[in-house]
């Protein structure tokens, strides 16, 4: 048996295939009675009440990485630039943002922002604003490492260029570098996209109402969670490789250009 | 042409710029008239190329002073600015911006830099596309013209900033060898419209046509310095007969 599983393991590389084949392996199981479908079964009234409450933590499930994203690409940019300076002042500002974000674990900032920050600065912060806020920070050290390296990738030509036309800082940046710059970012900035959507399940944590929350309450008043989370995974997957699809053809529309 | 003035347009004063520990330009010292065109050649690394730079401020002399129409040519506004309206530039490798059109890349520099309206620099780099015989490419990228025809885009996107000065860094040493006389051709017409300006090349047939001065340079120095007919006929120095003799022999 095993020895032509892994055969067929071998025959089928496809990622995707592969997990198919799990999930028919494991409704195998369900033949002997440790499936229980029903609770998220759309034929039935319950089951499509469960099923709705999933997916509707779709909602902010998207809000949330998109709203933070944006924020974080203009907070990578404002951080990457100043990395780009011949002096040193600027470069060790960026360094040391860089260096300490990146060392702080997601998680830790979720529940700093929602839980500390208030304190601090005596404001109440809703959750999905807490959220937003600790998902984009995080994620700006990593913006900042691909704005950076996406402009040194760009010819000292284009500047001295620039420079002899006499362009500005400002419009250097605007209108030479940064269009050349972020076209070279673009599938890097898409997998940001990808690894924001899967970290902003960490968010349930602090009550906010997206995929993996409503996933786990459902589990605590169902207690079905082989069947919830399986559908859980499936959520996160189908939204994934929609957007790396959507990532593939952007990059191959700025190929052919 | 060139009309008598008090002082040298561009006064180049014991200039040194060293990368690292190796001198580039060794307390050079160069007076360029109004009108004046110079022609500079020598061998790879004698710091021809960073005379004009630093002329331009793409690379910061260490020592000694360059002034153009009197002001001190430095990092301070002032000098940016003298800079600015006077000096254009043409690079080896042409430079054009990849991302923008034909047109696109002669406009930037009249409509940011110049606050020019779009219509009136439009009609201006019309002119100077005409001017370099390509005004039919206006709507293509530079990736789809041939090497030839995008230096002489980037001599059309110069002459767009009105400057009093170009500077030539050696503009057909990256060209297929049949593209090369259509640039030049175009430089020895802006000559003779009067522009001022100075040459790194190694096309002798081009200098002895177009250089009202010849200048040589060697590890940094100017080793020497004359009218073209006697550059190339008697020249001083046995570096430069040597250079000139490897150079013509072909």
């Amino acid at each position: 048996m095993r020895f032509t599983m892994s055969k067929f393991w071998a025959l089928v590389p496809s990622s995707l295939i592969r997990l198919l084949g799990l999930a028919g392996l494991i409704s195998l199981g369900g033949c002997s009675g440790n499936w229980g479908w029903y609770v998220v079964n759309p034929a039935t009234e319950t089951g499509r009440q469960n099923l709705a409450f999933l997916i509707d933590g779709l909602y902010y499930t998207i809000g949330l990485s998109v709203t933070a994203i944006c924020i974080s690409i203009c907070l990578g940019l404002l951080v990457a630039l100043p990395a780009l300076s011949n002096r040193r002042a600027p470069k060790a500002i960026n360094r040391v943002y860089v260096e300490l974000v990146r060392a702080i674990p997601i998680l830790v900032l979720i529940l700093w922002v929602y839980y500390g920050l208030p304190q601090v600065a005596s404001l109440s912060i809703s959750v999905f604003w807490a959220g937003v806020l600790a998902l984009a920070i995080s994620d700006s050290a990593f913006q900042a490492e691909i704005f950076r390296a996406g402009i040194q990738s760009i010819d000292r030509g284009q500047y001295e260029a620039s420079h002899s036309i006499s362009l500005n800082y400002r419009d250097t940046m605007r209108y030479v570098i940064l269009p050349q710059a972020i076209k070279r970012i673009l599938p890097a900035l898409g997998n940001q996209l990808v690894y924001m959507l899967k970290m902003s399940s960490l968010v349930s944590v602090i009550g906010m109402q997206e995929l993996t929350r409503r996933a786990n309450e459902l589990v605590v008043t169902e207690y079905r969670p082989l069947e919830i989370y399986t559908v859980l995974v499936l959520e996160y997957l189908v939204v994934i490789l929609i957007v790396s699809a959507g990532v593939r053809w952007l990059e191959r529309r700025l190929e052919t250009n | 042409m060139s009309q008598p003035v008090t002082q040298p347009f561009i006064q180049v004063r014991d200039v040194s710029k060293y990368f690292g520990q190796f001198c580039a330009l060794d307390a050079v010292s160069l007076d360029i008239e109004l009108g004046q065109k110079l022609v500079i050649c020598g061998p790879s690394g004698s710091g021809k190329s960073t005379l004009i730079r630093c002329i331009n401020q793409l690379e910061h002399h260490e020592a000694g002073e360059i002034r153009i129409d009197g002001i001190v040519v430095d990092g301070s506004p002032t000098g940016r600015a003298v800079l600015h309206n006077n000096v254009g530039m043409v690079f080896q490798q042409f430079n054009l911006f990849p991302h923008l059109t034909i047109l696109e890349n002669l406009m930037l520099g009249p409509v940011r830099a110049r606050k020019m309206a779009e219509a009136d620099a439009r009609d201006l780099a019309m002119h100077y596309l005409e001017r370099v015989r390509i005004p039919e490419q206006f709507s293509k990228y530079p990736a789809q013209l041939s090497g030839g025809q995008q230096q002489r885009v980037a001599i059309a996107r110069a002459l767009c900033m009105a400057p009093k000065i170009m500077l030539f860094d050696e503009p057909t040493s990256a060209l297929d060898p049949e593209m090369i006389a259509e640039v030049l051709d175009v430089i020895e017409e802006l000559a003779n419209t009067g522009m001022t300006m100075i040459c790194v090349t190694h096309e002798m047939g081009f200098a002895r046509q177009v250089a009202d001065m010849m200048l040589f340079m060697d590890h940094g120095k100017i080793v020497e310095m004359g009218p073209p007919k006697t550059f190339f006929t008697a020249p001083e120095s046995d570096r430069c007969k040597l250079f000139l003799s490897q150079i013509l022999r072909h």
